[in-house]
């Protein structure tokens, strides 16, 4: 209510130019705030293992390496950076991908996770893993991403083709994704039944989701994939902002609409299965952080954009605290904590659905 | 002075062919055009083909000088939207669309504008989730307006407003039709306001062009009996403007059956009965 007087008085002074100044402000803070959470919560992701480090410690390592000692400086920049920082980057691409998601199918639920699009690079790259299938040719270690990369293509095109059917609902949508997600995790289950023992336990710890296969080279292929495909939605974002206004509206401001959703949702596959290809089945990051931005910012895709990015990565990046800190000692494979968080989010979301902002 | 002239247009949908041979005489800026039809006679069709929504066969003549992508603008009749956006954010990506990301003090001075001329300045920050029907109707007109079209096509935009806002409205774009230049072609119901507002009429039934020509000529008692199948008259209200006159469906294309005393779902000597107790009651 104080709002609505403040902006009533902005209106009063200068028709509303000042309150919408003051609204863009304001955004710019709670993004500011996002990055410095997100950089605490790094910090103390770099602090804790089986040696833990003061944050004052960490601090001096990252920033004056020479004046720490040689162990310390090989533990956070060799072992615990890629990790680190791999939650960020797998976080902030997850969740941008559900972001997108949302906005192009008009739907609360989509996620890549909720719409078997993760499943379905689970399954590429479990055919990688146990019988060494590969789809298309490439150099050995590119091998399970791009099996990844090609059967989410794959699902997302399915959910494309299907999603622009005349007579298709949203709730038809969703339902398709839950049935793709039974059957890729089928599929996946067959590759298991089928696998040797060895590339069994491959594959189920390899599905569990864990950052501690992050190393720099899937870091930075991870961290590649997301800097090129986030300017392309920057550049668009006025368009996908429209999306959200009905696709009639969108088309009368001179948006090709189908073309947009396909360019879009072939980005998000990549966005999607690139993580999921190198750190295994991470859920609900797409569906929760999407969410989050959007409670606290709002649905303008030049701040929900970014807003998505941080709080994905800030979720993942407190999950990877929680995950060490769980059973001290044990790092516990962070599929399980997102999963374990996201869940009880999941049934909020739902059962709020009655004054829910969607 | 943009002109616009349909020739021999046409709209598909799949093979469907939704309309078809609509050829009209050019339309000049300041010119305000009504299209006028049933129910599903392809008034939305014609629109959408025209801003090239839609393909088809046919040509849309346009001549003078358009600015870009905004010469024709459509504004759908559904303004149903449940984004996490404000009424003025709205306003402004589709003001902005294909532009950059700065906003600058002209597009905010222009949506300040436009608000306060159609009166929801004061439902500026409010999410247009929201709304009533008819304030995003208005926000929907105000997306619209602040592309700054030459070319203008209306679904329906006044169907959720009230009476005065009906009215307000349509004022309003005929004065910046004329002020501007500005083609606008109006899909309307009620064809009193066609013969308040609009210059020339269009009828549209069954995905094909009946009449076109000024208003005044075109909404006749003859046409009306033709296309909406309702016996009426057009007389002068007090200001000397035309008005419709309904005195009935015509009876030979009836849809519903008049009511009878067996279909009548009231039962007169009941309600007198509980009248008469309350009555008693009171007493």
């Amino acid at each position: 209510m104080a709002s609505d007087r403040a902006a009533a008085t902005a209106l009063d002074t200068d028709g509303g130019r000042g309150h919408y100044r003051a609204l863009v402000w304001r955004r710019q803070l709670i993004l500011a705030g996002l990055g410095a959470a997100l950089l605490f919560s790094l910090c103390v992701d770099l602090a804790l293992g089986p040696a833990r480090y003061g944050l004052g410690e960490v601090v001096q390592g990252l920033f004056a390496p020479d004046t720490v000692s040689q162990q310390v400086r090989v533990v956070l920049w060799e072992i615990r950076m890629p990790v680190a920082l791999m939650a960020v980057v797998v976080g902030a691409a997850l969740s941008v991908a559900g972001a997108q998601m949302q906005t192009i199918l008009n739907n609360p639920l989509a996620s890549p996770f909720t719409l078997g699009i993760s499943a379905a690079a689970s399954f590429g790259a479990a055919l990688a893993l146990a019988f060494g299938v590969v789809l298309i040719p490439a150099a050995i270690e590119y091998v399970v991403p791009i099996n990844a990369f090609v059967m989410a293509m794959l699902a997302a095109l399915l959910i494309h083709m299907l999603s622009v059917k005349r007579g298709v609902t949203v709730e038809t949508i969703v339902l398709l994704g839950i049935a793709l997600v039974f059957t890729f995790n089928a599929l996946l289950s067959l590759v298991q039944f089928l696998s040797s023992a060895e590339a069994l336990a491959a594959v189920v710890f390899w599905t569990m989701g864990s950052l501690t296969k992050a190393t720099w080279p899937k870091l930075g292929l991870t961290t590649l994939v997301l800097l090129a495909v986030l300017p392309v939605f920057a550049r668009r974002a006025w368009a996908l902002t429209a999306l959200r206004l009905g696709e009639d509206k969108a088309a009368s401001f001179g948006i090709k609409v189908s073309r947009l959703r396909l360019e879009t949702l072939m980005m998000v596959s990549l966005l999607a299965a690139i993580p999921v290809a190198f750190v295994g089945t991470i859920g609900f990051i797409g569906l929760v952080g999407p969410h989050i931005a959007r409670m606290i910012i709002g649905e303008d895709q030049r701040f929900f954009l970014p807003a998505s990015a941080l709080s994905g990565a800030l979720i993942l990046s407190a999950s990877s605290v929680v995950s060490k800190l769980l059973i001290p000692g044990t790092i516990f494979p962070i599929g399980i904590v997102t999963s374990l968080i996201g869940i009880p989010f999941f049934i909020s979301l739902i059962l709020s659905s009655a004054r829910r902002s969607w | 002075m943009v002109t616009i002239q349909l020739e021999t247009l046409g709209a598909r949908y799949g093979r469907r062919l939704l309309l078809e041979d609509v050829t009209t005489p050019a339309f000049k800026g300041g010119d305000m055009v009504a299209v006028i039809g049933p129910n599903a006679a392809g008034k939305s069709t014609l629109f959408k083909r025209v801003a090239g929504l839609l393909w088809g066969p046919g040509k849309v003549h346009v001549e003078g000088a358009l600015r870009g992508r905004n010469g024709i603008c459509y504004m759908p009749q559904d303004t149903s939207a449940n984004a996490v956006l404000t009424v003025y954010e709205s306003v402004l990506l589709a003001r902005k669309q294909g532009a950059g990301w700065s906003v600058g003090d002209d597009d905010l001075a222009c949506i300040d504008e436009t608000m306060e001329a159609l009166g929801i300045s004061d439902i500026a920050f409010r999410n247009i989730g929201e709304l009533s029907g008819g304030q995003r109707q208005l926000a929907s007109l105000a997306q619209t307006l602040v592309r700054e079209p030459e070319i203008l096509l209306m679904d329906e935009p006044t169907s959720a407003l009230d009476l005065s806002r009906q009215v307000e409205v349509l004022g309003l774009m005929q004065g910046l039709a004329r002020a501007r230049g500005m083609i606008v072609l109006v899909a309307l119901h009620d064809l009193n306001h066609a013969l308040r507002f609009c210059d020339q009429t269009m009828v549209v039934a069954n995905g094909r062009l009946i009449a076109c020509g000024p208003s005044s000529d075109i909404v006749t008692p003859a046409l009306l009996r033709e296309v909406y199948h309702v016996d009426a008259r057009i007389e002068p209200c007090s200001r000397g403007i035309g008005h419709v006159i309904v005195d009935g469906v015509a009876a030979e294309r009836r849809t519903f059956a008049p009511p009878t005393a067996k279909t009548s779902i009231r039962n007169p000597d009941r309600e007198n009965r509980k009248c008469g107790e309350m009555a008693a009651q009171a007493s």
